[in-house]
């Protein structure tokens, strides 16, 4: 038989009169019907949910679990956050704390964190596409949807949607978002937080409009070239300049810079004398290395970072410019965070000549620059308009640039059909702002954006702050989220409040609601402290935390200046929950003392952070209560022993929920410590 | 005919094959070989879940005279999850390879392994350890940086000094399996609520319970339990046999 025959016979036989075609018609269509069922039984999600009984089937609290588990699809609809999710459909056990030792997936249940599952679903945080009901399309990118579930990595950056502050448990965020601040990203990005607010940059780059008063065009010249190599702390990124450029870049600052005459104002301090001792000492006296840094022989930063890093000062700045800075740094940069030190002229002289002393002969030994033609300036000028360095610095003759970078408050969700990946880069979202962090002229080469030195967890983490950006962010109902704590404008009026001004407080304390957190809040201080105490500490300050380094610099003050600031501080700085006179020394007596030495030596083992008795006492982490009866008002000890947190937000003491006699006894105990020496005599 | 089809199906498979990813980077060729391999440093880290561990992990091949061997191929292997960078490389002049290593998402330990080759071509395998940190334990780790370390934490750094040395009753650390894993749950809660009084115990631990919330009093006790050398297993939750 031919292949045509065989073919004829078979239709012969199944539709060769119309019982038989009906007969095999309802076969096919049999089949066809039995496609979708069939494709249902063996869908993924049935799959896992088998396996899930089949799991908890040997496992002792079976019964339990059987009777969480619903079978079939699960969804999760949270309209206000525009979500819909069916995870839970494969991943059943997510409330099962029981399950903790199970790692296969889907079964393993969810990590305990502040929030409910059914309160925020999953896609909230993990991203991903919450709809699908297969694992290739909830978890991977696909043609039709482009997020793919977030990396752990980059995971808090789902907490910053809602979480505009930072966050005790997202430590990836917070210093994200420091670092977004502290290199002033956001001086060329906008940043609109969903709150409405413009995220603020926490850097202080000066004005260039006097530049040439302060340093040299060589030295410009080095440093534009590579700012890390005057500063391994320096801010400034590398903007990759040729040799060219950077000559004409140097050679314009230097023509656009103004004189001020006001830096000569006086005279030279007479001869800096080169006495390093000395010098050595005055620095380390007036606490310069809480906020400078100097690099050691070690290679190690000792000191701060709220000034910039001295380690070779004496390359940069001028003798005149750095002597006039020390007498009132306000006369060179009005909004410089440095205090106005009354330092007398051999005091500057001396601290001139030991900071001169700091110099690097490799820094500047292959700059050599020729007189600046006309040319080199004009093309400076337009290469510092094209880079955009007035988003930063003022600088004569060239406007801030408005938007000059482009905007990234949804940058966490940029389609990726608009971004060209370089070679070689994974095409995620994240991947991309990492690779773009990290080289950004891997994205060709005419790009603006400079070259930052940070370091892989340092890029991780601003990564996770930009991917926190997102269109739900912003598209959220204002209810759901948390809003940061935005700085007061607070400015202390009159002559005390100038002097404040003068003498820069707010630089390292904080009062209601401004200012530095280097140095403890002073909101409260008059009705903490004794007034001959703060007179006493202003003139000299002690030190009250053995184990601090940052400490408060002495500013030479005169009498006058000092009781203004005190009288000021006295009145103004009061909490109402503490009345002063409401705990006179006489209600005090030597029994209720003795009693708060028992509280304080054996209940409460106070002894283990502060110390009373210098000879015998040893702990350090808490201040030095020795003569803490002449330092503060009995009402606030009482009051901060009571409530510590709520006294001074943050502490580290904890709240030992004293009695009130008790807090009582140990205020009069320490209320009888006056100085030293007496306690040295016991 | 039947050749012909062999072929076309060996064609084929040929071309599936080709298709396929390789698995992994293929180790470098190895110049010299050792016999045995050491860890310099970098076990035994603490990082979040997700991210790269703060120190590399450097491993050293020696001879069988205990000398440094350059040239050594040291392959690393982690498990899902956990990448490194690079992922195997030769060993430098003094005989250490050094790799960055990213831990996996999910939190818990990571056995971390690096292996090379001795002349017989028999694999030498070191284990290390490394430890992942979760929300839970994130937020731990931070309240201990905040409340607790300046006393459990007898090492002083540039920025904080350690009060270990002042205190008459010594503070355990956070990593002292051996003690801590004795303690439950309960137990922790009660000493960290109350002080060290609630177990007996010396009163300079002082009482946190009206100073952290429950909440993150429940958080420091999965960072202890984290971190804890020799690992916590937990008793597990104990039910009545049907």
């Amino acid at each position: 038989m031919s292949p045509d025959e065989k073919l004829g016979s078979l239709r012969r036989k199944l539709f060769g009169d119309p019982a038989r075609a009906f007969g095999s018609m309802s076969l096919v269509l049999l089949v066809m019907l039995a496609i979708a069922p069939a494709k249902n039984f063996f869908s993924e999600w049935r799959h896992y949910q088998r396996g899930y009984l089949k799991l908890i089937r040997t496992r002792a609290d079976a019964l339990t679990l059987q009777r969480h588990f619903s079978p079939g699809f699960q969804q999760i609809w949270l309209p206000e956050m525009g979500a819909v999710d069916r995870c839970t459909t494969c991943h059943v056990a997510m409330k099962e704390a029981s399950l903790s030792d199970v790692s296969t997936q889907p079964y393993r249940p969810h990590p305990p964190i502040p929030h409910s599952l059914t309160q925020f679903g999953c896609i909230v945080c993990h991203r991903g596409q919450g709809a699908a009901t297969t694992v290739e399309e909830a978890h991977n990118s696909t043609k039709a949807w482009e997020q793919p579930m977030l990396s752990a990595r980059y995971l808090e950056s789902s907490c910053g949607q809602c979480h505009l502050g930072p966050l005790p448990g997202t430590p990836q965020l917070n210093l994200g978002r420091q670092l977004i601040a502290r290199y002033g990203c956001v001086r060329c990005h906008t940043v609109m937080q969903p709150d409405g607010m413009r995220m603020m940059a926490t850097d202080d780059p000066p004005s260039l409009e006097h530049i040439a008063e302060k340093t040299t065009r060589e030295w410009i010249y080095a440093w534009i070239k590579n700012p890390q190599a005057y500063a391994v702390t320096a801010s400034m990124p590398n903007f990759q300049l040729s040799d060219d450029d950077a000559r004409d870049v140097s050679a314009f600052l230097m023509a656009q810079s103004t004189p001020l005459p006001a830096i000569h104002a006086q005279a030279k301090a007479g001869s800096s004398s080169p006495d390093a001792t000395a010098g050595a000492s005055l620095y380390g006296e007036s606490f310069c290395a809480s906020c400078h840094a100097v690099q050691n022989a070690a290679g190690a930063l000792v000191g701060g970072d709220l000034g910039p890093e001295l380690t070779r000062i004496g390359s940069k700045a001028k003798p005149e410019w750095l002597e006039a800075w020390l007498r009132d740094p306000s006369v060179y940069d009005p909004d410089t965070k440095m205090p106005h030190y009354r330092f007398d002229a051999k005091q500057i002289a001396t601290l001139a000549g030991f900071l001169e002393a700091k110099t690097d002969s490799d820094l500047l030994a292959n700059v050599h620059l020729s007189e600046a033609t006309p040319a080199q300036i004009q093309h400076g000028k337009a290469l510092v308009t094209e880079y955009g360095c007035a988003s930063c610095h003022e600088i004569n003759g060239v406007k801030k640039p408005e938007n000059f970078a482009p905007e990234l408050s949804r940058v966490g969700s940029r389609s990726l059909a608009v971004l060209a990946f370089p070679e070689g880069i994974p095409h995620t979202l994240p991947d991309y702002i990492e690779a773009k962090v990290r080289n950004p002229h891997a994205f060709g080469p005419g790009l603006k954006m400079p070259l930052y030195t940070f370091t892989d967890q340092q890029r991780s983490a601003i990564t996770t702050a930009l991917l926190a950006l997102t269109d739900r962010a912003q598209t959220r109902p204002p209810s759901l989220r948390t809003a940061a704590v935005h700085e007061s404008n607070y400015r202390p009026a009159g002559k005390a409040g100038r002097l404040m001004a003068d003498l820069r407080c707010f630089s390292c304390h904080a009062i209601n609601g401004r200012g530095g957190d280097m140095a403890p809040d002073l909101s409260w201080e008059g009705s903490s402290v004794q007034r001959p105490w703060l007179v006493e500490f202003l003139r000299n300050p002690e030190t009250l935390r053995p184990a601090l380094i940052r400490r408060m610099p002495k500013f030479n003050l005169t009498p006058d200046e000092i009781y203004t600031l005190t009288d000021y501080m006295m009145v103004v700085y009061q909490t109402p929950v503490v009345d002063r006179d409401s705990m006179p020394a006489s209600s005090f007596t030597p029994d209720v003392v003795e009693q708060g030495r028992q509280l304080f030596y054996s209940k409460y083992a106070c002894q283990s952070c502060h110390i009373v008795d210098p000879k015998k006492d040893k702990g350090y982490i808490g201040p030095a209560l020795w003569a803490v009866g002449a330092r503060l008002n009995a009402a606030w000890v009482y009051a901060y022993l009571k409530d510590p947190q709520a006294m001074r937000p943050g502490t580290l003491e904890p709240n030992q929920h004293l009695a009130d006699a008790e807090a009582r006894s140990l205020t009069a105990f320490l209320m009888a410590q006056k100085s030293a020496k007496q306690a040295g005599k016991k | 005919m039947k050749h012909k089809a062999t072929i076309a199906i060996l064609g084929i498979l040929v071309v599936f094959a080709g298709c396929g990813r390789p698995k992994s980077l293929p180790a470098p060729q190895a110049a010299a070989h050792g016999t045995a391999l050491v860890e310099v440093s970098g076990g035994k880290q603490i990082a979040q879940a997700g991210t790269q561990l703060d120190q590399p992990v450097v491993v050293q091949v020696n001879d069988a005279q205990n000398n440094a061997v350059t040239g050594a191929a040291v392959v690393f292997r982690g498990p899902a999850g956990v990448s490194f960078n690079p992922a195997s490389g030769l060993t430098d002049s003094s005989g250490q390879l050094s790799t960055v290593v990213a831990l996996g998402g999910v939190a818990g330990r990571y056995a971390v392994r690096a292996t090379t080759t001795d002349a017989g071509g028999k694999n030498i395998e070191l284990k290390l350890e490394e430890i992942a940190l979760g929300y839970q334990q994130t937020l731990g780790r931070e309240l201990d940086r905040q409340y607790c370390s300046r006393c459990h934490d007898p090492e002083s750094t540039r920025e904080r000094v350690s009060n270990y040395d002042n205190l008459t009753t010594k503070p355990h650390a956070f990593s002292e399996g051996d003690t801590l894993n004795k303690m439950s749950n309960d137990d922790l809660v009660a000493i960290i609520s109350h002080g060290g009084p609630a177990l007996n115990k010396s009163p300079e631990m002082p009482p946190f319970g009206y100073t952290l919330s429950k909440s993150d009093i429940q958080a420091m006790i999965s960072y202890i339990r984290a971190v804890a050398d020799p690992p916590y297993h937990s008793a597990g939750v104990v039910y009545a046999k049907n």
